[in-house]
């Protein structure tokens, strides 16, 4: 483009950055509430995580540690041209220890290590309202918000058990937020929801084609919707980890012949590096 | 200006104009727990905008009306806030529609959309809601091998019967009904006809019936009101005004429909 | 032995340089200059200068040479690019009355003041494939400017002295709403809904335009005046109080009458539709019209019953930065919701077989629910 053009730190400019901290502090005030924001074009398409990358440019300073993942892997291209996006514009340290992070953006997946206060999430949200498919007018859609309107939900989920004989939300399954507000965590595993109730770190979520922000601050409670005699089921893998052994991750299938023979491995790829880590060491020690 | 003695349902000098087209002039009526009231006319004649505003789904130009609620006091009820008017809506009120498909979630099972207003309202044992959706559909005749059906495998009638239950779900002490024999069969009208006089006695439901179809209005109802041009032109009791109109349209009315 | 997947860094530049390689081309032919692009392919950078909400031809021609002829790639460009620039304030509305006409069409009266100027058109132009077309006039003769005198009224306003059209809602009390800087929310008021029309997709907005004209919320329209030309743009600095020229810009304006309407308390007039866009760009200008009155329907007391009449619809999806975003990004790994349903499907497929008795295939072991932790 243009030669000359200096940006400012993290991309965003302070006026940008203000008004996302504003609605950041709303959605803050009032958990799992959808504030709007005036979202900007960033250099990386709506749908890639706009939402994220506002939130995080918004609230990193230069001494933040940043990890960004994308279906739990480091590695991900679209978790690579993040990373790269802020190292280039901010210049902040990166990682992928999810210990080491202060800033942790994150598509479709929560790390299993648990996380600790001081520690930020941000995600990135396609859809932000969890009635959306019920529903497709955002004008009714608020109007239920705020009458606290929610029977539609569980019809569905009724719905579910009555045709399936349970409830077939497997991701972005939703939860109700300090029992006022009905939220959808983002298209994470159902897996991943009972990880954010009562977290000690502050989980932000970020929307920008449709230009929403809501938040988790910590230790709020978020429960999973279900019936009091169909209660929400955590999924649980049969086989462990094939490199690491765990037995408490989520893990990805991998397909590894043209048999259809496959292997299932941690999709955390930092936890399961971390435990191979560890258990090699324990293995040589003298 | 409050009703009579425990009237339910008091509404005065009701007008709706658009513009200068008159939906409805001046109307006034009281309603009490238990009654059926009908409003008869032609088509064109305000009945159904009269319903619309009686069951604040449009707002007069003109008019109020008060309603006393569950725990006894009476409210304006263009002056409750949304949440209030929609909460009444789901539970103190029904809405059997003339339409089905505008009363009924027609993507959504016969039991989910008789569990509705349950779970709408908190329940949360899915156990329960089904079974008080079984009792309901069986109550208005409606077998219950199709409680996982669609609506949309469902005859004309059945559909009415499903839009009854989803609303007596509730225990609602007052119910509108939008010509809901319309387009059905005589045999079934006669049906559906026989079930609602049933709910009536058996529940003490206050009904406002909006029809153009006397027979029906003698069957259901105590009191009628008869519309023309957006005003009422005669009232009183059914039986009175059908065998003896004292108006010269309702005269009409009657004997066209005694020939029909 | 299966090792994790690693090398995205690594594979994203490699991507990235083949790119380059063939935005380039064919090395030996000469490479296009965005200064080309700008004169040559003008109704292309007028779309993206429309679309991408910027009126700098020069920068919408280096996001179409940059995005290898995709406009919609460009056009986000340029609105990334907008997104950086300070904002100083709003410029004065342009007076499009007072616009050197260059073109200025009525198809509601054959002759009219100011006459029928057809300008450079494509409209009736045989469509004939000419590898070769006809050598333009010497410079000379480009362009003639339309003489600075009388600037030329509106149909509109002609229509307007009679009481025959509804007069122009100005702004009322809260001002005028900035789509940049809050997010559109429903009901929205006209003011808003321009400004999404006026930078939405131009294929989106012709699609549904011509629905209305097929039956899908008809509206009666007339086109009253189409002018293209310059508009002087002006901008009031606080400190000075009094207007100050910034430049000029080319501006295409559509305005349509429509079937008309009456009430309690005014006679019936015809109802309008009205479109504007950056530099030529009639097919724009005209589908946004269509668009602007269909979305009116309900406050002109209409039925609303076709797509184009639902402005959540409408303006919901007629951005086409966030479409092409949204829609692209299916492209991005979704493997982790996969395996999640992957995972519930192979459950209740096991459960249906094991209902049903009998021949039981033998699902992969994967994930199954347990209890609630």
């Amino acid at each position: 483009m243009t030669g000359g053009i200096s940006y400012n730190f993290a991309y965003l400019d302070e006026q940008s950055k203000r008004s996302i901290r504003r609605a950041i502090l709303k959605a803050v005030a009032i958990p799992g509430y959808q504030v709007p924001f005036p979202s900007r074009e960033m250099p990386m398409p709506y749908g890639w995580g706009t939402g994220g990358v506002q939130v995080t440019a918004s609230i990193l300073g230069p001494h933040d540690v940043l990890k960004v993942i994308d279906q739990g892997a480091d590695d991900t291209t679209n978790a690579v041209s993040i990373r790269q996006f802020f190292a280039r514009t901010a210049g902040v340290r990166t990682t992928t220890d999810t210990g080491a992070a202060s800033i942790i953006q994150t598509r479709h997946r929560l790390p299993e290590a648990p996380l600790a206060e001081g520690q930020i999430v941000v995600y990135q949200v396609p859809i932000p309202e969890p009635l959306r498919f019920l529903e497709p007018r955002e004008s009714e859609t608020r109007q239920m918000h705020a009458l606290e309107d929610y029977g539609l939900m569980h019809v569905k989920l009724y719905e579910d058990i009555a045709r399936h004989g349970h409830i077939a939300t497997a991701y972005a399954y939703p939860v109700m937020v300090e029992d006022r507000y009905l939220m959808d965590p983002s298209p994470t595993p159902k897996f991943d929801n009972p990880k954010m109730h009562m977290s000690p770190a502050l989980q932000l979520f970020g929307a920008g084609r449709e230009q929403r922000i809501y938040a988790l601050p910590p230790y709020t409670r978020v429960v999973s919707l279900d019936f009091d005699d169909h209660p929400f089921a955590r999924t649980r893998f049969e086989k462990p980890c094939a490199l690491c052994g765990a037995r408490d991750s989520y893990l990805d299938e991998v397909i590894i012949d043209d048999a259809g023979g496959r292997m299932f491995v941690c999709s955390d790829t930092d936890y399961c590096e971390g435990r191979r880590a560890q258990a090699a060491a324990a293995g040589g020690a003298p | 200006m409050s009703g009579g003695e425990g009237a339910l349902l008091t509404a005065a000098g009701l007008t709706k104009l658009y513009g200068a087209r008159i939906g409805c002039m001046d109307v006034s009526l009281e309603l009490h727990a238990g009654e059926v009231l009908a409003v008869v006319g032609e088509s064109g004649s305000g009945k159904s905008t009269l319903l619309a505003l009686l069951a604040t789904q449009l707002r007069p130009t003109r008019g109020r009306i008060r309603y006393r609620m569950r725990d006894g006091v009476v409210r304006d009820l263009f002056a409750l806030a949304e949440a209030e008017r929609r909460f009444l809506l789901r539970t103190d009120w029904g809405f059997v529609h003339q339409d089905a498909r505008l009363g009924l979630r027609m993507g959504v099972s016969a039991g989910g959309n008789v569990g509705e207003r349950l779970m709408a309202v908190g329940w949360r044992n899915y156990g329960r809601i089904r079974g008080e959706a079984l009792d309901w559909l069986t109550r208005v005749e409606i077998d219950g091998e199709r409680i996982d059906d669609l609506p949309t495998t469902f005859s004309g009638g059945m559909r009415q019967r499903l839009q009854i239950a989803k609303n007596m779900v509730t225990a609602p002490r007052l119910v509108f009904m939008d010509e809901p024999t319309g387009g059905l069969d005589v045999s079934v009208q006669a049906r559906l006809l026989d079930l609602m006089r049933g709910l009536v006695a058996d529940h003490a439901l206050a009904v406002v019936i909006v029809t153009h179809d006397l027979a029906v209005a003698r069957l259901l109802s105590h009191r009628l009101l008869v519309m023309r041009h957006g005003r009422v032109i005669e009232t009183g009791l059914t039986d009175q005004v059908l065998d003896d109109p004292r108006e010269p349209y309702t005269q009409l009315l009657v004997s066209a429909d005694l020939r029909g | 032995m299966y090792v994790a997947v690693k090398g995205g860094e690594a594979a994203i530049t490699a991507a990235h340089e083949l790119l380059a390689r063939e935005r380039r081309g064919d090395p030996s032919l000469p490479e296009i200059s965005a200064d080309q692009i700008r004169e040559q392919l003008a109704l292309a950078v007028n779309r993206v200068m429309c679309e991408g909400s910027l009126y700098d031809g020069d920068l919408a021609a280096q996001a179409i040479k940059q995005a290898r002829g995709d406009l919609i790639e460009a056009i986000f460009l340029l609105r990334a690019y907008r997104a950086t620039l300070p904002r100083l304030g709003y410029a004065a509305p342009v007076d499009t009355g007072a616009m050197r006409l260059r073109r200025r069409i009525s198809a509601t009266y054959k002759d009219l003041p100011g006459g029928q100027l057809l300008g450079p058109t494509f409209d009736y132009t045989h469509r004939l494939l000419d590898p070769s077309p006809p050598a333009a006039a010497p410079a000379a003769q480009r362009r003639p400017a339309a003489p600075a005198g009388e600037p030329v009224p509106q149909v509109t306003q002609l229509l307007d002295r009679e009481g025959l059209i509804e007069a122009n809602a100005g702004a009322d009390g809260d001002g005028v709403g900035d789509l940049t800087r809050t997010p559109l929310a429903f009901p929205a008021g006209r003011d808003l809904r321009l400004q999404a029309l006026a930078r939405a997709d131009e294929g989106f907005l012709l699609g549904l335009a011509y629905s209305t004209q097929r039956g899908y919320g008809r509206t009666h329209p007339f086109a009253a005046e189409i002018r293209m030309g310059e508009v002087e743009v002006e901008f009031v600095p606080e400190e000075l109080g009094f207007a100050v020229p910034l430049g000029q810009i080319t501006l295409t304006e559509c305005e349509m009458v429509n079937q008309f309407q009456g009430s309690a308390t005014q006679p019936p007039q015809f109802t309008r539709g009205y479109g504007l866009a950056f530099g030529h760009a009639e097919r724009k200008a005209m589908a946004m019209a269509l668009l602007d009155r269909a979305l009116r329907s309900e406050e002109l007391g209409q039925e609303r019953t076709a797509p184009a009449q639902d402005p959540e619809f409408v303006l919901a999806h007629c951005d086409n930065v966030q479409a092409t975003g949204f829609v692209e990004h299916l492209k991005l790994p979704h493997y982790v919701d996969f395996q999640a349903e992957l995972a519930l499907l192979r459950q209740l497929r096991a459960e249906w077989l094991a209902a049903r008795g009998g021949d039981r295939q033998a699902a992969p072991a994967s994930a199954s629910d347990g209890a609630a932790q």
